[in-house]
């Protein structure tokens, strides 16, 4: 793909045919750079991406209901959530490479940059519970705030990724609300079925 | 330095009609970017009716600068779209023309 080059404003106001012509010229570059970035946003996520991170969050669930500590169990998902975020960056860039779209620019970045702020809320606030000795309620809280990043972030992609984005919150309120054993079931549920059932939707009707 | 309406005449000459107007310009931009796209994401992403785009489509695909794959999922027929290697290099002459234009007014 040739490379789009910033656009710079005009010296002055167009007077003569051909500062018209270089308007029009502008006004069609700034039309295909917009429209590239629309459609990119389209189908930014790796749907097989998400399946392989479904496949991952089934496992650390598994492994999550193995520990017998409150502080082995909070670190295992904290590695866990740290492989995923690798994973998708990675089939996303491949994506990307795919449909020849830098991932720092335009669609990616822009998705990147909402579903940050949740995930950092969500980070501090899973410090304060588990000093505070409330982990039992960390996984509706992941759930919910990973639920709310993604509906943020995939507002201007295609439908499923928002509509997986609400199932998460979904999962994650009645998680709060379910008693404290059932907490694994749940982020097996949002995090592995979730992921793979969205996941599958995502990369077979919307290119990989 | 080429003067600007050297420019401007080489782009009136050479530009490609084909992709200038509006619609397909936006069609060939939107699958520069992704591997292929269906009838009603195209359709939704550019907000076009279905009469209007299949119209662009089929000079796109007749110009061989848009692959069209058709097939049923399930009873639904389903069209896909993707960017033939001609469509690409024919938007990066395009590109190459709007930026030539450009930098011969900014040159003078």
């Amino acid at each position: 793909m040739a490379n789009i080059h910033p656009i710079r404003p005009l010296p002055q106001e167009p007077t003569d045919p051909s500062l018209d012509l270089s308007a029009r010229a502008m006004d069609n570059l700034r039309f295909i750079r917009e429209t590239m970035e629309r459609a990119g946003s389209f189908t930014a996520l790796s749907g097989w991406g998400l399946v392989v991170i479904g496949v991952a969050g089934l496992l650390a669930s598994w492994l999550a209901g193995r520990q017998h500590t409150a502080e082995d169990w909070v670190a295992l998902w904290m590695v866990s959530a740290v492989v995923c975020v690798l994973i998708g960056l990675l089939t996303t860039a491949m994506k990307a490479r795919g449909a020849r779209m830098g991932l720092l620019t335009g669609p990616g970045r822009k998705f990147a940059l909402s579903l940050a702020p949740p995930m950092v809320a969500g980070a501090i606030l899973t410090v304060v519970l588990y000093r505070a000795g409330l982990s039992t309620g960390l996984p509706g809280l992941w759930l919910m705030l990973y639920g709310a990043g993604i509906i943020t972030a995939g507002a201007f992609s295609v439908r499923a990724v928002p509509l997986m984005g609400v199932f998460f919150m979904i999962a994650g309120t009645v998680a709060l609300f379910s008693p404290a054993s059932w907490g694994n079931m749940w982020m097996a549920a949002g995090f592995g079925g979730l992921h793979i059932v969205f996941g599958t939707l995502i990369a077979r009707r919307h290119g990989g | 330095m080429r003067s600007v309406a050297g420019a401007a005449d080489d782009t009136a000459a050479e530009l490609d009609r084909l992709i200038h107007e509006r619609v397909r310009l936006g069609i060939v931009s939107a699958l520069a970017v992704n591997a292929s796209m269906s009838f009603n994401e195209l359709k939704t992403m550019l907000g076009l009716t279905d009469g209007n785009l299949s119209v662009h489509a089929r000079k796109l695909e007749e110009a061989g600068y848009v692959d069209c794959a058709k097939s049923f999922e399930g009873r639904t027929p389903r069209t896909e779209f993707s960017l033939t290697d001609s469509g690409r290099r024919a938007l990066e002459a395009y590109l190459n023309h709007m930026e030539a234009l450009i930098q011969a007014v900014r040159d003078r």
